[in-house]
């Protein structure tokens, strides 16, 4: 098990490195997958079967494959891409260099990294999930699904066709002229 | 893992690849059969040796990167088409229990409580195998495929995954064993879910870009599809690949819908239980084969869907059904469950 | 106007008008199809298994031609070309010589076809050749071209045009004697060509 949480975490690690290091987005995006797919990994070790199929369906098999599909519409296919200015390359290093400051700090406090309480192996079961999802974070539960409705309401409207558009250009004879009407 | 599901892995293994190839020879002899033709007959009697004969020849053939290609993308493509096809096998029940020199052994490569959403997780992986075989290529018509056949397998996952959700509620549980044992207990799926049904077959028909369905390798509008531009083996194994994606799908709407390897009855008869086993896997392979025919059965009745067509059926005909039967079917279980008091 | 009737009695009217809610749910449809080609996949099937079975095909078939001999086992042609000027593919060619003294029992006339040719890929077995033959030398047969993987055998030369010299293994072209074409031949203009 161990051996395997270790091969796991490398690949995690190495995958991500590559995804921001990668000169073609393409290969940054597969990355990216593999990257998704090996924390999968992790779930399982964990027993969190029911957490990993659904982050794999979820961003793997639906998020990515949009990634993608953007990606592979916009045809970003040349290497490198735009020069960047002195002055963006400066905030940039400054504002990573921050945040692996934080990081570096909060890991340096956070001392206890051994689990604080006995590992449950049944935590990431369905029953389990359900349960705490449907009791306990009963709220933000609803509240997300709220946020998605208002995402899709959103989505709706600028789907919308407009009422006052041309009709279509396929439809012809008595019918056009019933629609039109 | 012990030895007897390394063992078992093997056979599914062989036993997958095996359909998959015959159902490529099927393919061709219903067509012709449905066509007033007979088929291929020529390699073997009645042409069963056909598969043999097309296997080699893709071997032979050359097998041509295109030089604007990008060859790692290209290769990885089929390779990832194909392993995803032979994953899924493994979550299915393929019969029940089998009792060897004392021991007991399923007849299914691992149960684990998430099998259905198993089967999910990789059929979305397995998109991956288009789209970058179909950008790879570097051709205009192949990246059209590829693009259809990412939007298409995920707005047809929605509509397949609301009617995967009734199911559920009914069984209350999302391991594939579970669901068939329900199903033993309590009559088949099809009983009380035949909206569900419906949906799930129309959705399996376009997660598995079979016709009418067919967009991403649309011959009269795409040359080819996503596999424009790929020859030899390669091409090989996305078309192995759809094919074990058919006996894939066929087994999940056998195991979900229609008992999967139950058979109505058995029981009663007071048989040996490795017998019932037995008859049972045979039940479940029945079953499929009805359902691969029926794939085939289809593709040489309906013509092609027009692509936009394709996405009002998905987005404004099966969720919103998809959503309907979810309710109904929550409504009716509660009714019931206060009825029963 | 009302006077152009359908050519078919299955003819539709094609209408535009809106879908009824049984047309749109499609699955009906569906099943009516499924249910025609599944009736379909019961029936006889008209295949014919060529190698192995073949068609019955009629004494005037125009397939592969002959090169006639004359009761005496000589050539009846004598390379006049007319054939080839008849055929629309220009799929004949031909060199003529002269009969050498003692090859009588070979040609019947003094000239004949040293090299006769008849690219059988370029054919389309009209037939125009037999009928302008005043010699009556070439005849189409119901026999076949058999098939071939490369063009050049397609080439027939005189060792496959003409017929054997044993009058037992002679080419029947009889079948394609119509009764029309044996009342042409009674005509004492053409006496020659017996
Ligand atoms: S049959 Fe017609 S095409 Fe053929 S050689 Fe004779 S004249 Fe030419
Ligand atoms: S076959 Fe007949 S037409 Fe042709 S060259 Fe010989 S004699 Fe003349």
């Amino acid at each position: 098990m161990a051996a395997l949480f270790y091969i796991l975490a490398a690949i995690s690690v190495i995958s991500a490195l590559t995804v921001v290091g990668a000169r073609n987005p393409v290969n940054s995006v597969i990355a990216l997958v593999v990257c998704f797919l090996s924390i999968a990994g992790h779930y399982v070790l964990l027993n969190a079967q029911f957490l990993a199929m659904v982050h794999v369906i979820v961003y793997t098999g639906a998020i990515m494959v949009l990634f993608l599909f953007v990606i592979m519409l916009l045809n970003l296919n040349k290497p490198g891409g735009p020069r960047k200015s002195l002055a963006m390359r400066l905030a940039a290093a400054v504002a990573g260099g921050l945040l692996f400051l934080t990081l570096a700090a909060a890991v340096r406090q956070g001392v206890a990294i051994t689990p604080a309480a006995g590992f449950d192996p049944g935590v990431g079961l369905v029953r389990h999930v359900g349960q705490v999802l449907f009791t306990e974070f009963l709220l933000p539960f609803e509240v997300s699904s709220v946020l998605f409705l208002s995402a899709i309401v959103g989505v709706v409207m600028l789907a919308k066709k407009d009422k006052d558009e041309a009709p279509d250009p396929h439809i012809t004879g008595p019918e056009r002229a019933r629609r039109t009407a | 893992m012990t030895l007897a599901t390394a063992l078992f892995l093997l056979v599914l293994f062989v036993v997958t690849l095996t359909v998959a190839a015959y159902s490529t020879y099927a393919e061709r002899k219903v067509a012709a059969f449905l066509q007033d033709r007979i088929g291929p007959d020529r390699a073997g009697p009645f042409g069963i040796l056909q598969p043999l004969a097309d296997g080699t020849k893709m071997f032979m053939k050359e097998d041509f990167i295109p030089a604007a290609a990008n060859r790692r993308l290209f290769t990885l493509g089929p390779a990832i088409a194909m392993i995803t096809a032979l994953m899924t096998g493994v979550v299915i029940p393929w019969g029940g229990e089998l009792t060897l020199f004392g021991e007991t052994f399923r007849l299914q490569g691992t149960d684990p409580e998430i099998g259905i959403l198993f089967v999910f997780a990789i059929v979305s992986i397995g998109v991956y195998g288009i789209m970058l075989g179909g950008w790879a290529s570097n051709n205009k018509y192949a990246l059209l495929g590829s693009v259809r056949a990412a939007s298409q397998m995920v707005s047809y996952e929605l509509g397949m995954g609301l009617s995967i959700v009734a199911l559920v509620m009914l069984n209350g549980t999302l391991s594939l064993g579970g669901i068939v044992e329900h199903q033993a207990a309590h009559g088949w799926n099809i009983i009380y879910q035949p909206l569900g049904f419906i949906i799930f077959l129309v959705c399996a028909f376009a997660e598995t870009n079979r016709s009418p369905f067919d967009m991403p390798e649309c011959e009269t509008e795409l040359v080819g599809g996503y596999h424009t531009e790929f020859s030899s083996m390669k091409l090989g194994f996305f078309l192995f690949a759809e094919y074990t994606n058919m006996f894939i799908s066929s087994a999940v709407i056998s195991t979900l819908y229609f008992g999967g390897y139950h058979v109505p009855g058995l029981d009663r008869l007071g048989l040996d239980p490795n017998l019932t086993t037995l008859i049972g896997t045979a039940a479940m392979f029945a079953k499929t084969f009805f359902f691969i025919f029926f794939f085939m059965w289809v593709r040489w009745s309906t013509p092609r869907f027009r692509f936009d067509q394709l996405m009002n059926l998905g987005w404004k005909g099966l969720i919103p059904l998809g959503i309907a039967n979810v309710l109904i079917t929550g409504t009716v279980y509660h009714l019931a469950e206060l009825w029963k008091g | 106007m009302s006077d152009l009737r359908p050519l078919t009695t299955r003819s539709r009217v094609v209408s535009d008008k809106r879908m009824t809610l049984m047309e749109r749910i499609y699955l009906p449809a569906m099943v009516a199809g499924l249910l025609i080609t599944i009736r379909h996949f019961f029936r006889r099937k008209p295949t014919v298994r060529y190698p192995e079975q073949e068609r019955p095909r009629p004494a005037v078939y125009r397939g592969r031609h002959v090169l006639k001999r004359d009761e005496k086992g000589r050539e009846r042609c004598t390379a006049c070309g007319l054939c080839a000027v008849a055929c629309p593919a220009e799929a004949i060619s031909m060199v003529a010589d002269e009969r050498k003294p003692g090859e009588e029992h070979l040609y019947r006339e003094e000239k004949y076809a040293r090299i006769y040719e008849i690219d059988m890929l370029r054919c389309i077995y009209c037939g125009l050749c037999e009928e302008a033959c005043p010699k009556e030398a070439i005849f189409l047969t119901d026999r076949l071209v058999k098939a071939d993987r490369e063009r050049m055998p397609f080439v027939f030369g005189k060792d496959e045009l003409v017929e054997p010299m044993d009058p037992a293994r002679r080419i029947d072209v009889s079948g394609r004697q119509t009764a029309a074409v044996r009342t042409f031949k009674q005509n004492p203009r053409y006496a020659h060509n017996r």
